[in-house]
This record gives structure tokens, C-alpha cells and sequence, in this order.
């Protein structure tokens, strides 16, 4: 009986067996390191976007009131939304590019509803990093591209809101919206 | 830690000797700032500029926690508490534009450290460690100041939170949950505001830290001198007490008078009217620029304009930007001439000035408009920046020819003052003192 008990005390196993102290030893580190991993995880995630912000909101536009060549900034998610009502010379501007040579290639009618190419939606976002492009209020400046131009770092947008030149990488994005009305649209 | 011929610390009153045995950290103060710690006797003023900075950030936390105490942190009343700190507390402005031109003050003499540095090899073995934790350093006093910026919730703070956040969107697919998560929305709001106070709150304590660290590093192999030649024997050395006490204490002084100057009759000099406008999301500032002391990095984001091998401008300017920095941690091995001094480095010396006239003109470009002709100067600069660190440098340290070093601190120092006779008689010198062309 003395015997066996030695043997088992000396918490070694043979052939090759796992021992009694390492099995603890691993199980343990790996039951605390799960333990660090759960607390980490919403200490890192409190820092996203709460539920409030992230309730999805839609914004509805009454289009009636803007004339051709006019253009409005109204907010959507609580970002800038333009909403622009293109002119004939605009539009056959935005037309006559080849999309193949653009930085992000997109024609306008891929950028506007079939039927209402004059209604150009987008965010008012650049692109490179975010400001709030100009063009949309009255007598700002609309760039070399006669469309939208931002004054951070000089991106400028044709009339189909595509960048064409200047360090944004991509067009001005066109959000999820709808015609609910003749003059009157629901982005979200 | 220090020099076998530091003065020991040995406390006479019955106190100290009882503090001593149970803390001892008056004697670990004697060591580190006071008569036992061993200075090189040949520091000029530029190596005044440590403690400067240490002193800055001192003014930083006392002002900084001032503030704490009239600030709201929401973005509805985060304006207006700073107005009313400006007008309605006791010495709120006093506090306010303290805080402001503090920070500026901050930056002033950690270039001029940095530049320090640069010029003296202060980078080399065996200091590295001590010019990597500078950087540390360096990187948190950037977050920091770009996160109190944002807290007044001007049109500035609002639109380079935005700017700012947006150069992680640059990212290729992690870029924009990060960004994301960075803001806690999808721009810049309350929840970011909250996040941007409590890290301001943090950071400068952990600069604090880091600081200290910086110290212990620089405290093994000792101070480095103009003449980048190692410390020999006691005669090259002097206790930093009250030798560089006074020394430095004199510069503070300077440092003050110049700090209240501008605190007093310019306290908005540095600032940008823009930022008296409350944050209006829908709105960007006609021309949107960063604090001056980010202007230099600034200007190296703004100079790509195109895209190169299908890599976005947009993410080249920040992975640049970035670069700019990192660059740094790995000066240490970029130049590696043995001679650390650019006093003996006749081809590195030109270069060097040249390199700080090119982060001037960046720092210029960086605050201009996004605008021709500055987009080009900013290119050209930024491209002689990178080649600066990674072409001129190791090319000069391979064919530059030195011109001859002191054989000691000790003997540049009697040369300088064309005083002869007293070198043989001092022990301890180069065996064989080669006869001097200075003075």
C-alpha cells in the first residue's frame, strides 16, 4: 500500500503518459486565458457603434422645390446627403466620358434611377477622407469638373459625382433610395 | 547605472537616513536628477531641451487637469463649457490658452530635441533604446494632442477627427470597421467625444511613464555630449547638480518668459479662428488644416495625388505618413558611421540642414492650401524626406571621411578655451594627445 502511494506521489506516469502537474498546468492557463479572452472581447466592443446609433433611420425628400441646376444638402444617417437636380448640359457632360477611363468607372445611369437621370442622390462624404465635398450650396465651388470639389485635400467630382481627379479613391457614394412620388424620394 | 566616481548619496539628518532605509527615494532622486549622476562637463544649450520638455509636460497636466474641472464632455454643451471656462471661471482663460499654447510650447522643444538628436547622433549605440522610447514618446504626444484638439468641438476639432479617423478607412477592408469602432459611429459624435476625453485624460500620464523609462535608458550609458565622445574619467564629468540644475534652470526661465509671451499678447496665434465656430457636420471648413506642429506630416498624406501599381493615392499618402515616423525607430541602423557628432561629420552636417529646411518647407506646404504649387513642393520634399533616412544617410556613413575627434571630452574642452598645460597634468587622458587644429 506504501508503495503505490509513492508511486503516485511522485505525480509521474510511464510510457509516456501525460503528467498530473502538467494537465493542471495547461487546463488552468487555458481556462484563465479563456477567462482574459471573454472579458477582452466586450472591452473591445463597447467601443463600437450602441444600438442608438445604430438604429436604422430613413430620411425622406421633398424633390418639387429644386430646380434644374440646384442642388440641396439635407442629412442621411446623420451624414451629409446632396441631392441634385441635374441640367441637360450636365448630364450630357457626365454622358460624353468614357467610363473606361475613370478611376472608379460607373456611368450615370448606373448612378441614377431609370427615368430620372436628372435626380443625382449621393452622400455627401469625399471619399478620401470624409470631408464635405462643395458644390451643393449656392455659388460654392464645383471644381474643374464642374460637379462637386472638397476643399481638404482637392478631390474633384464630374456632374455624375465620379471622382476624376485628386488623391479619393472612389465616386461619391450613391446610398439605397427610392422614388415614392414624382418629387419625392426615401433614402434608407 | 552610473559612473564608479558618482557621489554617493549619504544622509546626515536622522530622517532622511530613516526614510532612506524604508524608501529610498530620495536616494534614487540623488541619482537620478541630482550630485549623483555624472554629466559630461562640454553639454551645450540644445541639451537643454529634455528637461524643457519635461517641464512642458508638467504645465500640460496641472492646466490640462484644470480643465477637466469646467469640461463637459457632450457634444451638446462641449462648446459652451469651453466658452464659459474662457469667460465666465476665475483664470479660466488663463488656464485655457496655457493649456492651448502649452501644448505648442510641447512640441517647440521636442522638435528642437528630436533635431538634437539627429544632429549629434544622440540615436547611436549605445543609446538606442533611449531614441526608440523618445519616439514612443513622440507617437503619444501626436495621439494626444490630435484627441485634445477635438474636445472644444470646434469646426476644426469636428473636421480633423473626421480627416484624421478617415485615414485608418484607408485600410483595405479592415480600414472601415476600424474606423468605426475608432469613432463609435459612423462620424464623429457624442460617442466619440467621450472616448477622446477619457484617453486625453489618460495619455499624458502614461507619457509620463514612458518618460521615466526614457531617463532609466539614458541614465545606463549616461548623457552623450557635443563632441560624441564617450566619457573617459572624472575629469570629463561634472555632477548634474547643480551644474545642469542651473543650467537648465536658466533655459526654463528663457523657456517661461518666451511661453508667457506668447500666452499673454499673441494667445491665439497659434490657433485657428475656425475653430471659434461650434462643429457643424454638414459643413467643412474652406481649407481645413491640422495644428502647425502636424503640418510636416500633413503635407507628406496631401502629396500623393495619383495611384501607383493599383495602390489607391488615398492609401499611399497614409501608409507614407505613417512611414514618415516609423522610419525613425530604425535610424539607429540606417547610418552607420561611427562618428556620432555631426560637429566631426563635414558631408553628414550639410545634409542635415538640408534635411531641416525640407521639413520646414513640408511644414509650409502642410499648412497651404491643396493647392498647385504646393502639392509639388510637398511631393518633391516628401521624396527627399525618405531619401534622406534611407539614401543619404548609409551613403554618407560609407564614403564620408571624418574629420579627427578629441582623443577626450576633457581635451576638447581645454582646446576650445586654448588652454594648454593643464591636459598633461590631468590624469586619465588619451596616451598619445594628437595636436589640435581647433581654436
Amino acid at each position: 500500500m506504501a508503495s503505490v502511494e509513492h508511486t503516485n506521489g511522485e505525480d509521474v506516469a510511464g510510457g509516456g503518459e501525460v503528467r498530473r502537474r502538467d494537465f493542471i498546468n495547461i487546463a488552468a492557463v487555458s481556462f484563465a486565458g479563456v477567462g482574459a479572452v471573454a472579458v477582452v472581447l466586450p472591452l473591445i466592443d463597447q467601443m463600437n457603434p450602441s444600438a442608438d446609433v445604430l438604429a436604422l433611420a430613413s430620411t425622406e425628400v421633398d424633390l418639387s422645390a429644386i430646380q434644374p441646376g440646384q442642388a440641396i444638402k439635407t442629412t442621411f444617417r446623420a451624414q451629409p446627403l446632396f441631392v441634385r437636380h441635374l441640367t441637360d448640359k450636365e448630364i450630357a457632360e457626365a454622358d460624353k466620358v468614357d467610363p473606361s477611363t475613370l478611376r472608379d468607372p460607373q456611368t450615370l445611369e448606373e448612378r441614377t434611377v431609370d427615368g430620372k437621370k436628372q435626380w443625382l442622390i449621393t452622400m455627401g462624404v469625399c471619399t478620401h477622407l470624409g470631408c464635405v465635398p462643395l458644390g451643393a450650396g449656392e455659388g460654392e465651388n464645383r471644381g474643374e469638373y464642374g460637379g462637386y470639389f472638397c476643399p481638404c485635400h482637392g478631390s474633384s467630382y464630374d456632374t455624375a459625382a465620379r471622382i476624376r481627379k485628386g488623391p479619393a479613391p472612389k465616386n461619391l457614394e450613391v446610398p439605397k433610395f427610392s422614388f415614392t412620388s414624382d418629387t419625392a424620394i426615401l433614402v434608407g | 547605472m552610473s559612473f564608479p566616481w558618482a557621489e554617493h548619496y549619504t544622509p546626515k539628518h536622522p530622517a532622511m537616513q530613516w526614510i532612506d532605509e524604508k524608501l529610498p527615494l530620495p536616494r534614487l532622486v540623488y541619482n537620478a536628477v541630482g550630485a549623483g549622476y555624472p554629466v559630461p562637463r562640454n553639454l551645450n544649450y540644445f541639451w537643454n531641451f529634455g528637461v524643457l520638455a519635461g517641464l512642458a509636460l508638467v504645465i500640460q497636466i496641472v492646466t490640462g487637469v484644470v480643465m477637466a474641472m469646467h469640461y463637459g464632455a457632450n457634444t451638446l454643451v462641449a462648446f459652451s463649457t469651453v466658452e464659459q471656462t474662457m469667460r465666465d471661471v476665475n483664470a479660466g482663460w488663463l488656464m485655457r490658452y496655457a493649456h492651448a499654447n502649452g501644448a505648442s510650447f510641447f512640441f517647440i522643444v521636442v522638435y528642437l530635441h528630436i533635431f538634437r538628436g539627429l544632429y549629434f547622433g544622440s540615436y547611436k549605440a549605445p543609446r538606442e533604446m533611449v531614441w526608440l522610447l523618445g519616439l514612443v514618446i513622440f507617437l503619444l504626444m501626436m495621439a494626444t494632442a490630435f484627441m485634445g484638439y477635438v474636445l472644444p468641438w470646434g469646426q476644426m476639432s469636428y473636421w480633423g477627427a473626421k480627416v484624421i479617423t478617415g485615414l485608418f478607412g484607408a485600410i483595405p477592408v479592415v480600414g472601415e470597421p476600424i474606423q468605426t469602432w475608432l469613432l463609435g459611429g459612423f462620424a464623429p459624435g457624442n460617442a466619440s467625444l467621450n472616448r477622446f476625453f477619457s484617453l486625453h485624460f489618460l495619455l499624458p500620464f502614461v507619457i509620463a511613464a514612458v518618460v521615466i523609462l526614457h531617463i532609466w535608458a539614458l541614465h545606463i550609458p549616461g548623457s552623450s555630449n557635443p563632441t560624441g565622445v564617450e566619457v573617459k574619467g572624472p575629469q570629463d564629468t561634472v555632477p548634474f547638480h547643480p551644474y545642469y540644475t542651473a543650467k537648465d534652470g536658466f533655459g526654463a526661465g528663457v523657456f517661461l518668459i518666451l511661453f508667457a509671451i506668447l500666452l499673454f499678447f499673441v494667445p491665439n496665434f497659434l490657433g485657428h479662428p475656425d475653430n471659434y465656430i461650434e462643429a457643424n457636420p454638414l459643413s467643412t471648413p474652406a481649407h481645413i488644416v491640422p495644428e502647425w506642429y502636424f503640418w510636416p506630416f500633413y503635407a507628406i498624406l496631401r502629396a500623393f495625388t495619383v495611384d501607383f501599381f493599383f495602390v489607391p493615392a488615398k492609401l499611399l499618402g497614409v501608409l507614407a505618413m505613417f512611414a514618415s515616423i516609423l522610419l525613425l525607430f530604425f535610424l539607429p541602423w540606417l547610418d552607420t558611421s561611427p562618428v556620432r557628432s555631426g560637429n566631426y561629420r563635414p558631408t553628414f552636417k550639410k545634409f542635415f540642414w538640408i534635411l531641416v529646411l525640407d521639413v520646414v518647407v513640408l511644414g509650409y506646404c502642410g499648412g497651404a492650401p491643396a493647392e498647385e504649387p504646393y502639392v509639388m513642393i510637398s511631393q518633391v520634399a516628401a521624396a527627399y524626406y525618405f531619401a534622406h533616412f534611407l539614401i543619404v544617410l548609409p551613403l554618407i556613413s560609407r564614403f564620408e571621411k571624418p574629420l579627427p575627434l578629441p582623443n577626450s571630452i576633457t581635451e576638447a574642452v581645454l582646446n576650445r578655451y586654448n588652454i594648454q598645460g593643464e591636459q598633461d597634468a590631468l590624469p586619465g587622458m588619451g596616451s598619445d594627445p594628437q595636436p589640435s587644429n581647433a581654436g
